[in-house]
């Protein structure tokens, strides 16, 4: 057994664990956190994307052991005091979804994607960095619309904040 | 996924010891490739010795044209790392081609290239390069490291600690990737050098990535696309499967080297 300690959306967990579960197994399992969904036994789908340590990643080809001692935010801890985050916003005003499985890894992967491009994005770039994230509905057109007007819509915020 | 213990090991040191006193141990770096496969069973090892805690083994370091890149380095730190970008644009695009952004945060050049994988990016640029691959015994030119697929000139117990190469003068990848998978159907690196040009190819070899001579003697004379007009390659030798034919793939590579000179003259 792994004896794993790591933060969760700003909040400190310790486990013991199987040393073979899967990053996305103890945020489901253990912490109940299941907004990461496992679309995929292939490491493709992106359904479970997190990040760590600020970076997106595939929390289903991960041990928990592995990202113990690291930083992970999930889907549950993107919105702040009860106001979606602007992307989460976004794929609701944009309609960025049907069945709505696939929504959690997008949008973890969309705010990767947009913190990575500072100064803003197009839809080439968008279209590119969705590769490791499959949507079987929605044929990504609303999923595109609703991450460009994300990024400006934070691009705004920080020059508000500048 | 089988049973496994996990070790972290926080130098190369420590890390070959833990692997010496394991029974049927593995080294996990990224982690990509290896728990992807240990999901599906297809691989069983008794313990993790987990990499991505080395310093000694992160980092890119330039000293004039020579340029070091840790086997810790991950695919997005390859991709944007403008120094190196300055000196070998060709080896950041391919960095960045690789697989997904996610699989990029993870996987590293040294599990690429202990992996060998005949279908990965990597070993390409690594081969063209002529490049040196260092690890905690010694140092392997990379004509003689990769070995088959799969297959490489590593022992058990080696662990890659980085790779080197003088900047080429000029460079280009070009891959037509699976549009499934994103690995190489086929790819191509051209490298010129002060003492010729060196072609290798990913995704097409029956053996792994493999120099592609004709190539290079064309473009040693001319390193031009059109150097290449009329050349056809043997079919034996290349993968035939489900994906490409043998005589796709011979086609691919004379398509994929044009471009590859191409995008090395832009
Ligand atoms: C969805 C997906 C798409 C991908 N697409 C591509 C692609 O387009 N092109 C491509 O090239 N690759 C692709 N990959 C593979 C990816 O590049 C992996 O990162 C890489 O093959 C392995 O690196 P790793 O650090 O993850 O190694 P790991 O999975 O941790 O290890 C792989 C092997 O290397 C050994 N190893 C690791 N590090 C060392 C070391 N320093 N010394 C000795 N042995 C070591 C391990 O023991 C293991 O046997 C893809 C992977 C996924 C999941």
């Amino acid at each position: 057994m792994a004896e794993i300690s790591m933060t969760v959306n700003g909040r400190k967990v310790t486990a013991t664990v199987e040393d073979r579960t899967l990053l996305v197994h103890f945020l489901r399992e253990h912490l109940g956190l299941t907004g990461t969904h496992v679309g995929c036994d292939t490491s493709q789908c992106g359904a479970c994307v997190v990040h760590l340590d600020g970076k997106a990643v595939k929390s289903c080809t991960m041990l928990a052991a592995q990202a113990s001692g690291s930083e992970v935010l999930t889907i549950e801890g993107l919105a702040q005091d009860g106001e979606l985050h602007p992307v989460q916003a976004a794929f609701k005003e944009y309609h960025g979804l049907q069945c709505g499985f696939c929504t959690p890894g997008m949008i973890m992967a969309a705010v990767d994607i947009i913190n990575r491009h500072p100064n803003g994005l197009d839809e080439k770039t968008v279209r590119e960095e969705l590769e490791g994230n499959i949507c079987r509905c929605t044929g990504y057109h609303n999923i595109v619309k609703a991450i460009l007007a994300a990024s400006e819509a934070m691009r705004g915020r920080a020059a508000e904040a500048a | 996924m089988y049973q496994t213990t996990y070790h972290r090991a926080s130098s190369v040191a420590e890390a070959v010891k833990l692997l010496a006193d394991s029974g049927d141990g593995k080294f996990v770096a990224g982690g990509q490739t290896l728990i992807p496969t240990m999901k599906q069973r297809l691989a069983a090892p008794t313990d993790l010795i987990d990499l991505r805690h080395i310093s000694e083994l992160k980092g890119i370091s330039f000293s004039g044209n020579e340029v070091r890149i840790g086997a810790g380095t991950t695919h997005a730190e390859v991709a944007s790392n403008a120094a190196l970008a300055g000196i070998c644009p060709a080896i950041c695009h391919l960095a960045g081609h690789i697989g997904d952004p996610h699989v990029r945060h993870m996987g590293t050049i040294g599990g690429s290239l202990a992996n060998n994988d005949p279908a990965a990016d990597y070993p390409a640029a690594v081969l063209a390069l002529g490049a040196t691959v260092h690890t905690s015994k010694r140092s392997i030119a990379a004509d003689d490291f990769f070995a088959g697929l799969f297959t490489t000139a590593l022992e058990e117990d080696e662990i890659i600690t980085a790779v080197s190469f003088t900047a080429p003068e000029k460079a280009g990848y070009a891959k037509f990737p699976n549009p499934a998978s994103r690995y190489a159907l086929t790819g191509v690196f051209v490298a010129k050098r002060p003492d010729g040009v060196r072609v290798a190819v990913t995704g097409a070899g029956e053996d792994g990535v493999f120099r592609a001579e004709a190539l290079e003697q064309a473009l040693s004379t001319s390193f031009d696309p059109s150097a290449l007009n009329g050349i056809s390659l043997p079919y034996d030798g290349l993968l035939s499967d489900i994906h490409a034919s043998a005589e796709y793939r011979a086609h691919l590579i004379v398509v994929m080297a044009k471009r590859a000179v191409e995008a090395a003259n832009a």
